[in-house]
Order: C-alpha cells, then sequence, then structure tokens
C-alpha cells in the first residue's frame, strides 16, 4: 500500500501520536507502542494523514458520545442543511472516506461499528472472522467480540487492505494461525452456483418499505448473476442484541477497570481527608461520559454474586445457540447471507439524544448476530432511500471465508453500481 | 427486576463510579430498564446448552515462560499522572 493515505480510529494506538478513544479519561494519553494492524498498515507503506473520530470506547451507533463531538456525515438529505450522524462507532472513519479525506481507514467492530458507519456513508466496511486480526494495541471494549477492519470506497479496496491487516500475531492468542489468503485473487466475479440465504427472522416488523425494497432488489441482482436465493432460518435472532447487552457490558466493565487515574490518562482531584478509592472513583466519574459509566455499571451488575447465572451465564448459553443457527445453515450448503445493513438511513446528529438507550441499541440488530458467532460480516453499499441517502446491504460469510464472502459482495457491488457521492458543501 | 436506589449505589460503588445523590434514582431507572429488556432472555430454553467461552474453538497456545521484554521503565512511567523515584505515586494508602 505505498503511499496510501489512510486514517485511523482513534481506538488504535499509535506511537508517538495521541490515542484516547474519543475519551477524556485518556487525555493526553501518547503510546509509545504501535498497534500491530496499523504497524502492518504501515509497514506496507501506507500513510497515516491522522487518528478519526469516534463513540467514545467504541460505545455508540451515532458517534455522539465522543468527548470531542460527533463526526458529522457528508451526506444530507436532499434539500436539506441537517447534520446526520455518520453512524457509530466508527463515524469518523466512514466520513473520511466518504467525503475523500483519505483513501481508506481502519475501523473496528463490536457489534456493528464497522458496517453500520458504511452503510450510513455510502461505503464498504467489513467486519473479518473473530481472529483474523490482531487486537494488540487496540483499545479494548468487549474482547471476545471486537475485531479490527477496513473501511473503503471499493470491495477490491477492502480486499487489499484487509489482507495487510490480518494475520497471527503471538502478542494476540486470540489471533488464528492460519494462513492469510490472496483476498484480492478471490474476486473473480463469478457467483454461479453460490448458495445465498435469506433469514426470514430478520424481516422484521415495521421494516420500512425502502429497506425492504432493498433487500429483495439485493437477493435478484445475486440471483441475475448467477447464484440461488434461499430462504433459511436464525431461530434465535430476536435474542441476540439482548444477549449482546449483557455480554458487551460485562466484558467492557473488566476491561475498563484499567482506567483508574494512577498509570495514564485523567486524574481527579481528592479534598483532605479522602483517599485512594474517592481518586479511583471521581476520576472515572469526571473521566468516562454517560454511555461509557452506564455500560459499565451494566456491566459491574450482570456479574456480580446472585447476578452472574441469571444475566451473564444465561447470555453465554444463548450466544451457543445464536452460534448454532448459523452452524446449521451453512452445513446445509449455505454460502452466504444476505440482510440489510441497517435498518434506517443515517439519522440527524440530536434526533436520539431524547430516545431510550435501547431504542439507539436497535441499530445494531442486523449486525450484532455476526460478532456473536464470530463471522465475516461486509457492508455494500447498494442504493438511496427517498430523501437521497445511502443505503447498505450485509453479506455474512462462513468463517475464515472472507475471500469468498468479498467475492460475492464484488457482485453485489456490480450490479448495484453504486455510483453517487455526498455532495461537496464543505 | 427493578433496581433500586440502593442497589444503584452498590453498582456504582462497584464499578468504582462515584454518583451524586440526586442522581441516584435516575440511574435506578436507567438500568431497570435496560435490564428489563435483556429478560427477553428468560424466554430461551437453554437446557443442556453450554455456555460459549470462544467463539472459535482453539486451545490456548503456550511459550516458554521466558522474559520477553522489560527494561522500559521510562516509557512505562511516561504517561503517568505523578511518579515518584521511578514509581507510580498515589494518594496513602494505608492510614
Amino acid at each position: 500500500m505505498t503511499g496510501v493515505p489512510i486514517g485511523i480510529k482513534d481506538l488504535f494506538c499509535t506511537e508517538g501520536v495521541r490515542s484516547q478513544a474519543a475519551s477524556h479519561i485518556l487525555d493526553g494519553f501518547v503510546p509509545p507502542y504501535e498497534s500491530t494492524v496499523s504497524a502492518k498498515l504501515r509497514a506496507s507503506g501506507a500513510v497515516m494523514l491522522g487518528k478519526l473520530n469516534m463513540d467514545e470506547f467504541a460505545m455508540g451507533s451515532s458517534n455522539e458520545t465522543s468527548v470531542y463531538g460527533p463526526a458529522i456525515n457528508p451526506w444530507r438529505r436532499s434539500g436539506s442543511n441537517t447534520p446526520l450522524t455518520p453512524g457509530g462507532s466508527s463515524g469518523g472513519s466512514a466520513a473520511a472516506v466518504a467525503a475523500d479525506l483519505c483513501v481508506a481507514a481502519t475501523g473496528t467492530d463490536t457489534g456493528g461499528s464497522i458496517r453500520q458507519p458504511a452503510a450510513f456513508t455510502g461505503i464498504v466496511g467489513v467486519k473479518p472472522t473473530y481472529g483474523r486480526c490482531s487486537r494488540w494495541g487496540i483499545v479494548a471494549f468487549a474482547s471476545s467480540l471486537d475485531q479490527a477492519g477496513p473501511m473503503t470506497k471499493t470491495v477490491q479496496d477492502s480486499a487489499i487492505m484487509l489482507g495487510v491487516m490480518s494475520g497471527h500475531d503471538p502478542a494476540d492468542s486470540t489471533t488464528a494461525p492460519r494462513p492469510v489468503p490472496d483476498f484480492e485473487a478471490a474476486l473473480t466475479g463469478d457467483i454461479r452456483g453460490k448458495r445465498i440465504g435469506i433469514p426470514k427472522e430478520y424481516r422484521m416488523d415495521g421494516m420500512p418499505a425502502e429497506i425492504e425494497a432493498l433487500w429483495s432488489d439485493g437477493a435478484a441482482m445475486l440471483r441475475d448473476a448467477g447464484a440461488e436465493i434461499v430462504d433459511i432460518s436464525l431461530p434465535h435472532t430476536q435474542y441476540a442484541l439482548p444477549a449482546y447487552y449483557v455480554i458487551a457490558p460485562a466484558e467492557a466493565s473488566s476491561n475498563l477497570a484499567r482506567y483508574d487515574g494512577v498509570r495514564f490518562g485523567h486524574r481527579a482531584e481528592i479534598r483532605q481527608g479522602e483517599g485512594i478509592t474517592e481518586m479511583y472513583e471521581r476520576t472515572r466519574a469526571e473521566g468516562f461520559g454517560p454511555e461509557v459509566q452506564r455500560r459499565v455499571m451494566i456491566g459491574a451488575y450482570v456479574l456480580s454474586a446472585g447476578f452472574y447465572d441469571a444475566y451473564y451465564r444465561r447470555a453465554q448459553r444463548v450466544r451457543t445457540l445464536i452460534k448454532r443457527d448459523f452452524e446449521t445453515v451453512f452445513a446445509d450448503g449455505v454460502d452466504a447471507i444476505l440482510t440489510p445493513a441497517t435498518p434506517s438511513a443515517a439519522f440527524g446528529i440530536g434526533e436520539m439524544a431524547d430516545a431510550d438507550p435501547i431504542a439507539m441499541y436497535l441499530n445494531d440488530i442486523f449486525t450484532v448476530t455476526v460478532n456473536l458467532a464470530g463471522l465475516p460480516g461486509v457492508s455494500v453499499p447498494a442504493g438511496l432511500d427517498s430523501d437521497g441517502l445511502p443505503l447498505g446491504l450485509q453479506l455474512i460469510g462462513r468463517p475464515w471465508e472472507e475471500g469468498e464472502m468479498l467475492n460475492i459482495a464484488s457482485a453485489l457491488e456490480k450490479a448495484a453500481d453504486f455510483a453517487h457521492h455526498a455532495p461537496n458543501w464543505w | 427486576m427493578a433496581i433500586d436506589k440502593e442497589t444503584a449505589r452498590r453498582v456504582a460503588h462497584l464499578a468504582r463510579i462515584e454518583v451524586t445523590e440526586d442522581r441516584l434514582a435516575p440511574l435506578a431507572e436507567d438500568l431497570s430498564r435496560i435490564l428489563a429488556f435483556m429478560e427477553q432472555l428468560e424466554e430461551v430454553d437453554v437446557d443442556g446448552v453450554e455456555p460459549m467461552t470462544s467463539v472459535t474453538p482453539m486451545a490456548l497456545p503456550l511459550r516458554d515462560d521466558a522474559i520477553t521484554a522489560g527494561g522500559i521503565q521510562d516509557q512505562v512511567l511516561a504517561n503517568a499522572p505523578e511518579t515518584r523515584e521511578g514509581f507510580f505515586a498515589v494518594p496513602k494508602v494505608v492510614e
């Protein structure tokens, strides 16, 4: 990737460059080391132009939880100047690529944080199989779900960049010791005979007609390209979000225990007669924003004595069932699964401010199953809504079959021929 | 299960986050709503289902128990809010 200008999400530690996960608690943190993924990109010749905005600790779906304030989507509704969210948590990455500020950017995806912003900004975003990319040097949110991935303008760019980012890392024992295939070479465009599953449980009540139409158009495009479309069932889909909102906060409460004002970042002042407990508690109250505090507390609760079995252990069992749903359809010969990427197009900054936190969580409804099952997923821009905003479709692949998944994505990309670009108003 | 104000206080302390008295009631309400959402999981029959511990079936790799890094005290301390004589400095812990 010699000379390719890229942006790096603020979640990646970059040597000598401030890395704060968009949080006040990491004020002024300058890592003396480089994350494995950004080091691989650097070694391949890519040039980092800068760090990109995100939701604080990657917790959010609109980039509004960032201590820096929200990133803005370069797209606007036709005839309107209302600022829209680029999605989240990798909102800055998505906005920067869509606005041509860089050729590509890194993102991370714990419940949809690459694919949802990619869909909101008309770009391609890939969440690889869990264990494909090293998590070393990336600020941890939920370690069993987090994966880094590329956010680019085309499927081919994603294939190239994913190849550079991937591979076993002795510093992350969850990376798979398996060779990295040539993802770009897999883009033959030939998908004849591939079986594409359409999961009936993703047809939610109240799904906007435009999303429904986009989804059937996508299926028709793949059929026209020679694929076989089959109806499938993933019966535990509706339990994915509640399971995710037990497991992710539980892991986050553990991972974020390290932010205590002792070794790095912000430290609160204590008053006469107060001690180290007050220092910890005030540091974290001042340093974490409201959504991070909420999730850390939920995590502490579901892991606490007396509730561990009822919440955390049950959620881990449901997670087994969700993964089993996918294993069953793949064993039945399905090569990839097609779904909408998001339940809507980009919404306005501040529009969800008074909503229940759960309303925001619903943004992840089509993406979160993929993280729970450790599978690869990609969001491909596939059309515009009636306001002229981009909409994306998601393809879910078999584990370790990113090449085949991206080949199907490139067939979809070619058929959808998404040639739109945000109007340059900035 | 609804969370009351006292439980909210306990959870905040478990999470080591200072919450002022007037914020405890709204916090309890917030947490209750989220927990109510999670209670859908009770509908699922999980009898005999193993809880997932690893999403990809793989054995934890082993390596020799050897020192592979170190001697970077200056880097370790570089971002600390307060250091003293080569250590992290904190308020008095033991009375």
